[in-house]
C-alpha cells in the first residue's frame, strides 16, 4: 500500500519519451531494411499459457461478447506462430504482454514486448541480429560484447556443468556462495540453475553492454528445440544480457507439434501438482504446427527494459508514459 | 500464530527469522532465467542489529514477530535495571542494562524514549534524537575562547563524557545528539 496519493503526472520525463519514440521509429526502420513486416495481434485470446510461472490475467466477458473466459496474453507468441504458419513471412511486433503477480524494479504487470521471428535463421543467426538491432536502433553495445554458451559460463564462473550437475553439488554451491535461500529443500534442479545463474555468474557480466548466453539445460527449453550434443541434451534458447539485466528471450523455435502438446501436458502436470489452476493448452496453436510452422527463429526482447539498461536507469519506471509504483 | 506471506512485505514489517524479531529493510521481486519467482530481501535482527540477507521464494511464508515500539517515561536505574512506564496505560516495564545500551547516557528522568517490546520483553531502548542535559563537571571555561576549536571534555547530568568547545563552564546546558554523541550547541535558561 503506497504512504502517499500517486500523482497524475507521467512516470517519465518528455524528453524519456521523446527519446523512447525515436527508438521505435529507429527499429521500425531497421525492420523495414530488411523487409520483415509489422503485424498487430490481438492480447486478448481464447487459451492462456501453461508455463508454471506466467500467471494470465483472466478475463470473463459479458454477452453479446465472446464467451469466456478471455486470457490477457503474457506475449504474442502463440499468435505470431499461427501467422507464420499461414505463411506471413518474417514478422515483428511491438506487442503489450500481461503477466499477473508481477511487480517489482524490472517487472510490470503490463510492459512492451518487441517480438521477431526469422524464417531460416537459427538461433546463432538470430542473436546476431538482435546485437545489430542494439547497436544500429538504441545505440547500446558497440564494443565489449559477450556471446557465450550457457556451459561456458557455468564453468568458467562455477567449475559445474549445468547440463550434467546434481541437485547436491547445487545446494553446496549455494551454501559456498551464502545464497540465504530460505526454502532450501523445496528448490528443484531448475529452479537452483536459474537462482545460482543470476546470483553467480550474471552479476560478473554487468560490466558488458550485451552477453548473448546460448544452449540451455533441456529442462529450460520452453519452446525451443532441442538438440543432440554428444550424451547430453541442450535446448536452442538464448538469453540477452544488457548491462547484466535480463532484458530478452529466444529460441530456434520448436516445430513439432507432438513435442510441444507434451510440454504443454508436462507444464499443467507440474500445475496440477502445485495446486495451480490447469490451462487448457492453445489448441490453435498446435494446429497450426500441424499444418505446419516454417524453421525459425524468434526472439522477445523487454522494450522498457532495453530502453532502462541503454539508459543506465535503477529500473523500468521511467521508460513507459505511467508505471506501478 | 500470525503469518506473513512475502506479498506482504515491506519496509519495517516485523518477521521472525531463525526465532529472532526482524525488522524488514528492503524487498526486491526477482525472477531468474524467468522461472520460480523470488524475494531479496533484507533485514534488520532487532536483537543483535546487525543487517542480513536472505531469498525466499515468492509466496513463502514467514511468522509474524509480534514486536510493538511504545512510547514510555523512563523513571529511573537501580545500576541493573532500567524502569520505563507507559503514559497512557501506567504499566510498567524494566529492561536490563544491555538493553538500554548507549541509551543509558541520555536518558533524564521523565523523558520520553521508545522502548521496542518483543513478545512482552524489552529488547532495544531508543532515546529521542537530541536532548538537553546539565554539564555536571568541567574545566573552568576560557572566556572570549569562542574560535579556537580546541576541545575538552565533559561530564554530564547523567554520567555520560562528551566534547565540548573550551568556553563552556559547568553547569551549563547542553544540546547533544544522541546518534553520534556530539555536542551540538549550549542551550540558553
Amino acid at each position: 500500500m503506497s504512504a502517499s496519493i500517486p500523482s497524475w503526472q507521467p512516470s517519465a520525463s518528455l524528453k524519456q519519451l521523446q527519446q523512447r519514440a525515436r527508438i521505435v521509429a529507429a527499429i521500425r526502420q531497421f525492420f523495414a531494411e530488411r523487409h520483415v513486416m509489422e503485424v498487430d495481434t490481438p492480447l486478448l485470446a481464447s487459451h492462456g499459457v501453461t508455463d508454471l510461472h506466467l500467471h494470465n490475467f483472466v478475463v470473463h466477458p459479458t454477452p453479446p461478447g465472446p464467451e469466456g473466459p478471455l486470457y490477457l496474453q503474457t506475449s504474442p507468441e502463440y499468435a505470431m506462430k499461427r501467422l507464420l504458419a499461414a505463411g506471413s513471412g518474417c514478422i515483428y511486433q511491438f506487442a503489450r504482454a500481461f503477466r499477473d503477480q508481477e511487480l517489482g524494479t524490472w517487472h510490470q504487470p503490463e510492459f512492451t514486448m518487441l517480438e521477431w521471428y526469422r524464417i531460416g535463421f537459427d538461433h546463432h543467426q538470430l542473436m546476431d541480429e538482435v546485437m545489430l538491432l542494439l547497436q544500429q536502433a538504441v545505440g547500446i553495445g558497440t564494443e565489449n560484447i559477450l556471446k557465450a554458451s550457457y556451459g561456458q559460463l557455468w564453468q568458467q564462473h562455477l567449475q559445474l556443468n549445468p547440463h550434467t550437475v546434481t541437485i547436491e553439488e547445487l545446494q553446496a554451491c549455494g551454501a559456498r556462495h551464502d545464497l540465504a535461500i530460505s526454502a532450501v529443500d523445496d528448490l528443484s534442479t531448475t529452479d537452483w540453475c536459474e537462482l545460482l545463474f543470476d546470483r553467480c555468474i550474471v552479476p560478473e557480466l554487468a560490466a558488458m553492454p550485451i552477453v548473448c548466453v546460448y544452449d540451455y539445460p533441456s529442462d529450460q527449453a520452453a519452446l525451443a528445440a532441442l538438440r543432440a550434443e554428444g550424451d547430453e541434451t541442450v535446448a536452442e534458447r538464448f538469453e540477452v544480457y544488457l548491462y547484466g539485466i535480463e532484458c530478452g528471450n529466444g529460441f530456434h523455435e520448436l516445430t513439432d507439434p507432438g513435442e510441444q502438446a507434451q510440454r504443454f501436458a508436462k507444464d499443467n502436470a507440474l500445475r496440477q501438482s502445485k495446486g495451480l489452476p490447469v490451462r487448457e493448452p492453445d489448441s490453435y496453436l498446435l494446429a497450426a504446427l500441424q499444418q505446419g510452422m516454417p524453421p525459425c527463429a524468434g526472439v522477445a526482447l523487454g522494450l522498457e527494459r532495453v530502453l532502462a539498461a541503454a539508459w543506465q536507469l535503477p529500473g523500468i519506471t521511467a521508460t513507459q508514459a505511467f508505471s506501478f509504483i | 500464530m500470525a503469518q506473513y506471506s512475502t506479498n506482504d512485505f515491506k519496509g519495517g514489517l516485523k518477521v521472525l527469522l531463525d526465532n529472532d524479531p526482524c525488522s524488514i529493510i528492503s524487498n526486491e521481486f526477482v525472477k531468474p532465467g524467468k522461472g520460480q519467482a523470488f524475494n531479496r530481501v533484507k533485514l534488520r535482527n532487532l536483537l543483535t542489529g546487525r543487517v542480513l540477507e536472505k531469498t525466499f521464494k515468492s509466496g513463502e511464508s514467514v511468522p509474524a514477530a509480534d514486536v510493538t515500539d511504545a512510547d514510555m517515561n523512563y523513571l529511573y536505574n537501580d545500576g541493573e535495571n532500567w524502569h520505563f512506564m507507559d503514559p497512557s496505560s501506567f504499566e510498567q516495564i524494566s529492561a536490563a542494562a544491555a538493553v538500554v545500551g548507549d541509551a543509558k547516557n541520555w536518558l533524564k528522568e521523565q523523558d520520553t524514549v521508545v522502548v521496542t517490546v518483543w513478545n512482552g520483553r524489552p529488547i532495544s531502548v531508543e532515546p529521542p534524537n537530541f536532548v538537553t542535559l546539565e554539564v555536571a563537571e568541567c574545566e573552568p571555561g576560557v572566556k572570549g575562547d569562542t574560535v579556537s576549536g580546541a576541545s575538552k571534555n565533559a561530564v554530564l547530568e547523567t554520567g555520560a563524557e562528551v566534547k565540548v568547545p573550551l568556553f563552556i563552564e559547568q553547569g551549563d546546558v547542553l544540546k547533544i545528539d544522541t546518534r553520534t554523541g556530539k555536542y551540538v550547541e549550549r542551550v540558553k535558561g
